[in-house]
């Protein structure tokens, strides 16, 4: 390929809407948040930049870093989850007849169509002590159970939520598998145990790894799942930063918070980098 | 007989329903004009909280043309304001919220020559503790936070916000709103404080008390109470009157007091955000809700309390005696409107809050 230098026009053509838009909603809007977190309150509707850190020191009160933990670990069991279900999903996917493949796709990405709001509510409708579940289980004389209102109901909406960005990149992974690997293992006398651990596991790691980030992350900042499938103790830090750009009118604690999550966010990427380097050999 | 149709009816704080209102977009442009104002008004209203024919009335009465966009909470009314008025003429927030936004220049004092109904408001509406001297509001409708219940489900007399606070009869059947303000303002009455109160002392206990009832809280209701009771979720949920009068009308079971200790007694009201392209059509439309006709036929469809004498005058006593939109008179004594407390306070309440959910 040409190096772009010899190119300009194509380059300019091509870099400048990306850049455009990174620029316009995302680096611009980020900076203020950043300049905000950093400002005091001067009156109900105005901040000043002075270059504080007292809402960065309010977020490292106790109380803040319980719940950023909480949102944590609900976070990693909800993506353990994914990953325990999604997995088979993806692999399923991948080995049926290729006529079907198109069909099951569109059903894992179904779910998008309809707004995150309204299947919430329709979970509710499933699962409340006299949903539709407990309905059916009433016939066969079980239940009622009470399954919405704590933190197994917010792990289970978010795993709901975000299985189709698990099953995505692991099923383009699957995908690529070269199955005579598979065959090499079994021909030689490995198990299908062994196979799967020693052969498939670390070959589709790459698409592990990126889906555990894209359900890590936006299940650490979710608010809207906490707060209508949680029960009296579920706050996670979403709820919390939400808390401050509305009610609570304090935009820069709230955007305090928000880069304390991002941190976490950066730390978990970390992480994977880390990973990546250690899975020598395979292109993460 | 009232127009109200129970599937669409008096929720003006639904959350779904305020999925409307990021739906409609502005369009419309700030114009000053010189002179005469155009025949046009922006009202940023709650969803279902007008009459079926008063926008259309008003336009035949002044030839003024009304558009109605809709939020969903306060906070979105206030965040909408905050960077500036993108066009609206008259608002409807509530007593807190006005008064903030009064202290933050955000509604024009209004000129009461131009509003000579406001004589039908009855006379404790006509002075308003947020507002002194009413110079920039006047009350629309009224209401009260209390307690919804089904009626088989509990004992005896429900009374007292105890059954929500402290006794343990009810543990797992009971909900709060997830509203700072709201349980915290409750509990206050609950334990014999002002609900505007700012102690630190008592705001400390008010803090012990709801840790230690939150045991027997099933969930803080998110603007979904009167779900929560009706579907049997709940037997006891700290509501808006308006939202459990509604499912009252389809469920005989369920019924609504306000605690003798006294509650929450909001205000929505009529307001003019500073920077209103038209004032003049603005004071028109004031003048014209508060005309009684007018209001009788706003309190018939949406099954608030109005605060207008003259048209109580009009309605029915199906209306009038209903004790979940009127309380008996010794209760409403108790009621106390939200103040708007300043910013500190609002910091140290959400901080509460936080504890209290995190406990």
């Amino acid at each position: 390929m040409d190096s772009w230098r010899g190119n300009l026009r194509v380059f300019w053509t091509l870099f400048t809407p990306g850049t455009f838009w990174l620029l316009i909603f995302f680096i611009i809007p980020l900076a203020w948040m950043f300049g905000i977190s950093f400002s005091e309150k001067t009156s109900i509707t105005e901040t000043e930049f002075t270059g504080t850190l007292a809402n960065y020191i309010r977020s490292f009160d106790a109380i803040y870093l319980q719940i950023i933990w909480k949102s944590i670990w609900i976070s990693v069991l909800a993506t353990v989850f994914c990953l325990l279900l999604a997995y088979p999903i993806a692999f399923g996917i991948c080995f049926v007849p290729v006529r079907w493949k198109p069909l099951l796709l569109l059903l894992v990405i179904l779910p998008f169509w309809i707004n995150l709001l309204i299947r919430t509510y329709a979970l509710i409708a499933v699962f409340r002590s006299q949903g539709y579940l407990n309905l059916v289980l009433g016939w066969v004389g079980l239940g009622p159970f009470e399954m919405l209102y704590n933190d197994g109901a917010v792990i289970m909406g978010l795993v709901y939520v975000y299985m189709p960005f698990m099953v995505l990149p692991l099923y383009a992974t699957i995908e690529r598998l070269d199955r005579s690997y598979l065959e090499a293992s079994l021909d030689l006398g490995g198990s299908q145990f062994q196979t799967f651990w020693k052969v498939t596991l670390p070959l589709t790691m790459p698409g592990i790894i990126t889906g555990i980030i894209l359900v890590f992350i936006p299940c650490l900042g979710s608010f809207l799942t906490p707060d209508m499938l949680g029960g009296a103790n579920a706050i996670m830090i979403g709820n919390v930063i939400e808390r401050q750009f509305k009610s609570a009118n304090d935009w820069p604690f709230g955007s305090a918070l928000s880069f304390l999550l991002m941190y976490v966010t950066f730390a978990a990427l970390a992480l994977r980098a880390y990973l990546a380097a250690r899975s020598k050999g395979v292109d993460v | 007989m009232p127009v109200y149709c129970p599937g669409f009816s008096a929720r003006r704080r639904s959350l779904l329903k305020g999925l409307g209102a990021l739906g409609v977009g502005l369009s419309f442009m700030s114009r000053h004009s010189l002179s005469a104002e155009e025949k046009k008004l922006n009202f940023y209203n709650w969803d279902t909280y007008i009459g079926d024919t008063t926008l259309a009335d008003f336009e035949k009465a002044t030839g003024i043309a009304v558009k109605m966009d809709l939020f969903a909470d306060n906070d979105e009314l206030f965040a909408k304001l905050k960077a500036g008025n993108p066009g609206y003429d008259v608002i409807v927030p509530t007593n807190d919220n006005l008064e903030r936004m009064i202290k933050a220049n955000m509604v024009m004092p209004l000129d009461m020559a131009k509003l000579p109904n406001f004589k039908n408001l009855d006379a404790v509406f006509q002075d308003a503790a947020f507002d002194p001297g009413r110079k920039h509001s006047v009350p629309y409708l009224w209401g009260t936070v209390g307690i919804g219940f089904r009626k088989s489900k509990v004992e005896g007399t429900i009374d007292s916000w105890k059954v929500l606070f402290e006794d343990p009869k009810y543990a797992g059947r009971l909900a709060l709103l997830d509203d700072a303000k709201i349980v915290i303002g409750s509990a206050l009455k609950y334990i014999g404080q002002s609900l505007n109160s700012t102690d630190p002392a008592v705001l400390k206990k008010v803090e012990e008390l709801l840790i230690a009832g939150k045991k027997n809280v099933k969930v803080f209701a998110k603007d979904n109470g009167q779900d929560l009771l009706a579907s049997g979720d709940v037997d006891l949920t700290m509501e808006y009157n308006g939202d459990i009068l509604q499912v009252m009308t389809e469920d005989d079971d369920l019924s609504y007091v306000v605690p003798t200790e006294g509650a929450e007694m909001w205000q929505d009201c009529l307001a003019i955000p500073t920077g209103a392209p038209r004032p003049e059509n603005a004071h028109a439309f004031i003048n014209f809700i508060m005309d009684p006709q007018t209001e009788a036929g706003i309190a018939k469809t949406v099954q608030y309390a109005t605060p207008n004498a003259e048209a109580k005058k009009l309605m029915d006593k199906t209306y009038l005696e209903n004790p979940a939109i009127f309380p008996p008179a010794e209760v409403v004594a108790k009621c106390e409107p939200a103040l708007y407390l300043g910013e500190d306070v609002t910091k140290s309440r959400d901080e509460v809050w936080t504890r209290v959910k995190a406990a």
